[in-house]
């Protein structure tokens, strides 16, 4: 699958909060129209990795390349092309809540293009049965489930006919069925429209149903990283855990602050 | 007493930092409204219309109670005081110049600041809480040109209308008091209102209120985008937009009324 151009380019990617280093020097690339899922557990730097590839992050060393530009060092105007060229599903779907489903959709088209808006509809609706959801235009988010609401989300980001979609936990928090069709439409997508998709998730079963290439993110760095089947044979124990659910391992449970013990022996 | 020396060596660090960005806001809104067009699309009238009838329609019938009573009691109180020198056909001048010149912009820019600035806040700050910011962004769309520019625009243009609608609300208030407890003929009261009332009071009057205008709009949006930590984060950043609102409310109109009266510009 690696056959394709480099469309995403992680190099060396370093980030702090607050004196606590959340990336620690990632190498990543994702290739044109292949499903790179990231996956790792709360708090791995998953998350981050994905607001740096879109650029609401910058990076305090290293650099993210986006179809040839680091987007780092980008002018405002470049970033605002680059990001027409890719859709993001947020983990809340973030739909905005005073439009309607429609108006979420035609959003987007209606500020980046010049198309009449007869034509925005007709695109809107294909759109929204592409994700199977029609006849709900002209509802408020609050008034749809979350699986709606993410397909919603969903096809607003498809809405400009992306070249990359990011994911963030597209999955999380659906129930098993919902789960399968929201997989479903991420293959669908890429195969169909050769989208590239950079999916965050921690959902096993999701990450073996549409990845062509997965990467394991721990503490920030990754820890492994091949295709469904490598992952799955993998010897390294932080990934057998994961992949396990076992809740004894190098993995350990509690997350605590590094001052626990000065705090206990105070 | 090093820490507590500290504290407010960092409390006034932060206001500073506070000022200095939020001033950058107003900047950028600026820069939107007047270059913005010529770079990108303005941002579409259909959201500063429904700014404007929020702003505006919408705040006409708590302006109107605010004023037309401030007058009633601008006029009784004033009655009371002039009785004794028995002038009371003053009280006709009095409510009028003080709505124009004072009570009108301030009042009407607490009452807005409490009912659009909290909304803003609240709304933005939900909004910033939910992704919905950073969604906004990642679609290429700048939360400035679009959340607070149609805000901002909208109040600049209504808080002014407003202030006029009320004046004439707290005049109105006066002169019932007048004709109706004061036996004060109405064209008297209506001539006097108008004699002592001279035009620099009304254009200062809504100079003012145009910049309690922006003052509400940028704490107001300032304060949203810059929300965190969830719910109680926005309770958090709504308290302290109306409350910070207020504070520069009545200190620009300080400084203001002191150099066009003070000063004699």
């Amino acid at each position: 699958m690696n056959a394709g151009e480099p469309i995403i380019v992680v190099k060396d990617l370093v980030k702090s909060f607050d004196g606590r280093r959340v990336l620690d020097g990632i190498n990543l690339t994702a290739y044109k129209g292949e499903t790179l899922v990231i996956m790792g557990g709360s708090g791995c730097g998953k998350s981050t990795l994905l607001r740096h590839m879109i650029g609401v992050h910058k990076p305090d060393s290293g650099s993210v390349t986006v179809k040839g530009k680091n987007i780092s060092s980008l002018q405002e105007e470049e970033l605002d092309e680059i990001k027409k060229s890719f859709g993001m599903l947020f983990q809340s779907a973030a739909l905005l809540d005073y439009l309607t489903v429609e108006e979420n959709i035609t959003l987007p088209l209606a500020e980046h293009t010049d198309l009449d808006p007869d034509i925005i509809k007709i695109m809107v609706k294909m759109k929204l049965e592409l994700v199977g959801l029609s006849g709900f235009q002209d509802l408020k988010p609050s008034q749809i489930s979350g699986g709606m609401k993410k397909r919603v989300g969903l096809a607003r980001a498809i809405a400009m006919d992306p070249e990359i979609i990011f994911y963030d936990e597209p999955t999380a928090g659906l129930d098993p069925i919902v789960a399968a069709v929201i997989d479903k439409l991420i293959v669908d997508l890429s195969k169909k429209l050769m989208i590239t998709s950079v999916v965050v998730t921690h959902d096993m079963q999701s990450v073996f149903r549409i990845a062509d290439r997965v990467a394991m993110l721990y503490k920030g760095k990754v820890v492994e990283h091949g295709t469904p089947p490598e992952i799955r044979s993998s010897d390294n124990p932080l990934v057998k855990q994961f992949i396990e659910g076992n809740p004894d391992g190098p993995v350990s449970f509690i997350q605590s602050g590094d001052d626990y013990l000065k705090d206990l022996m105070k | 007493m090093a820490n507590f020396i500290e504290n407010i060596g960092r409390g006034a660090l932060d206001v500073v930092r506070d000022i200095s960005k939020a001033f950058r806001l107003f900047l950028l809104t600026v820069y939107w409204i007047v270059v913005g067009p010529f770079r990108k699309r303005f941002v579409s009238p259909k959201y500063i219309f429904e700014q404007l009838v929020f702003v505006g329609v919408r705040s006409i019938s708590i302006v109107f109670f605010v004023s037309f009573f401030t007058g009633v009691v601008l006029a009784m109180q004033g009655a009371y005081q002039l009785a004794q020198l028995g002038a009371t056909i003053y009280v006709a001048g009095l409510v009028s110049v003080s709505m124009a010149r004072e009570l009108g912009p301030v009042l009407i820019a607490l009452v807005v600041a409490g009912r659009v600035g909290a909304a803003n806040t609240a709304q933005i700050g939900s909004m910033k809480v939910t992704e919905q910011i950073e969604a906004l962004d990642t679609m290429a769309l700048d939360p400035v040109r679009f959340l607070v520019v149609p805000r901002f625009l909208a109040l600049l243009i209504m808080l002014p209308a407003l202030t006029v609608f009320g004046d004439l609300a707290g005049m109105f208030g006066g002169y019932v008091v007048g004709v109706v407890n004061l036996d004060i003929t109405p064209m008297l009261y209506i001539d006097t209102a108008v004699r002592f009332l001279a035009l620099k009071d009304i254009y200062t009057g809504l100079f003012k209120s145009a910049i309690f205008a922006m003052v509400i709009a940028i704490v107001s949006c300032y304060q949203g985008l810059n929300t965190s930590g969830g719910a109680e984060g926005v309770g958090r950043h709504t308290t302290v937009s109306v409350v910070t609102s207020f504070i520069f409310i009545i200190l620009t109109d300080c400084v203001i009324t002191g150099l066009f009266y003070f000063a004699d510009m």
